[in-house]
């Protein structure tokens, strides 16, 4: 074992995480403070409140994957997808609310990739919650300048002739990455190709995995 | 390419809440396409009524944004712009 030595270690060689006992921030105890206000004045409930929660972690790459599949498999959903991506996805009853939606499409000589460098804007309707790479001071500021090395820390690496397209997510839009439809799969359902589509290629820094993988 | 519509993002650094990028100020890119009209973040902050504006997705070339350090100079970043923040611009010269 590599970890032997290392008392600081869990047995699956992995760091303690260190414990939550230091005192309330500011911002969280003006959460809590907000909250209980909110609920002692019947604004919301405890109940309102977990249920937002469980809704907000109900929200699944599942979703995206399910839009990337049709896309695929559906030429008119496609072609709507591309044109009106709030609609088309919203009629598939994945509704993104206030926020507009745009569907960008890899194909062989484009590769998209999003990053919001200003916060983390992000398809949370369609991918559920960031994950904290997506939020990181690295990846914001490097996506836009160095986008191929980002790829290549990722594992991917295109060819020099294919045009990388880093969507910069600045205000009301979001966005979600359609890859590129894996070769071989030509008869393949559109629910059997859902499980090819990762988080990662509706971000843009994966590519949809192959049938064999 | 002779039908792009070229625009810069103005170089200024305003105070307060903006959602221009700095990296992208005083840059020029084209319109890849209009959407909105959208209110205005900066007002919106502040609890103001936000004035309907058009906002624009700008291409910029890499090589336009970073210059000889881009990492592919044909590469692109898509970003959008509120229309209050651009200017019409002639095509930028290569780097």
């Amino acid at each position: 074992m590599p970890h032997d030595h290392h008392d600081h270690l869990s047995p699956s060689g992995h760091p303690y995480r260190p414990d939550d006992d230091h005192p309330l921030t500011y911002w969280q105890q003006m959460e809590i403070a907000v909250r209980e206000l909110l609920i002692e004045k019947g604004v919301t409930t405890a109940q309102d409140i977990n249920a937002q929660i469980d809704a907000m972690d109900a929200r699944t790459p599942a979703n995206g994957a399910a839009v990337v599949a049709r896309a695929w498999t559906d030429p008119a959903f496609r072609t709507a997808l591309l044109e009106d991506a709030s609609t088309a996805t919203r009629e598939m009853g994945f509704d993104i609310g206030p926020m507009r939606l745009i569907a960008l499409e890899n194909t062989a000589d484009v590769h998209n990739i999003v990053v919001c460098t200003l916060c983390s804007c992000y398809p949370r309707n369609l991918l559920g919650l960031p994950p904290d790479w997506y939020k990181s001071r690295a990846y914001r500021s490097r996506t836009v300048k160095e986008p191929r090395k980002i790829l290549a820390e990722f594992g991917v690496t295109l060819p020099e002739n294919t045009t990388v397209r880093v969507h910069d997510s600045t205000a009301d839009m979001r966005y979600i990455v359609i890859p590129h439809r894996p070769a071989g799969t030509d008869d393949w359902t559109a629910d059997a190709l859902g499980a090819l589509v990762t988080r990662d290629s509706m971000i843009g820094t994966g590519l949809a995995k192959l049938p064999s993988a | 390419m002779t039908d792009r519509t070229y625009m810069r993002v103005r170089h200024d650094m305003p105070p307060g809440h903006v959602r221009t990028p700095a990296y992208l100020r005083g840059k020029i890119g084209w319109v890849e396409r209009t959407l909105g009209p959208f209110p205005n973040p900066e007002q919106l902050a502040y609890r103001h009524a936000g004035q309907p504006l058009p906002l624009m997705r700008l291409r910029f070339t890499m090589a336009e944004v970073w210059g000889n350090a881009a990492d592919g100079h044909q590469d692109t970043i898509d970003a959008e712009i509120y229309s209050h923040w651009l200017e019409p611009a002639d095509a930028p010269h290569a780097p």
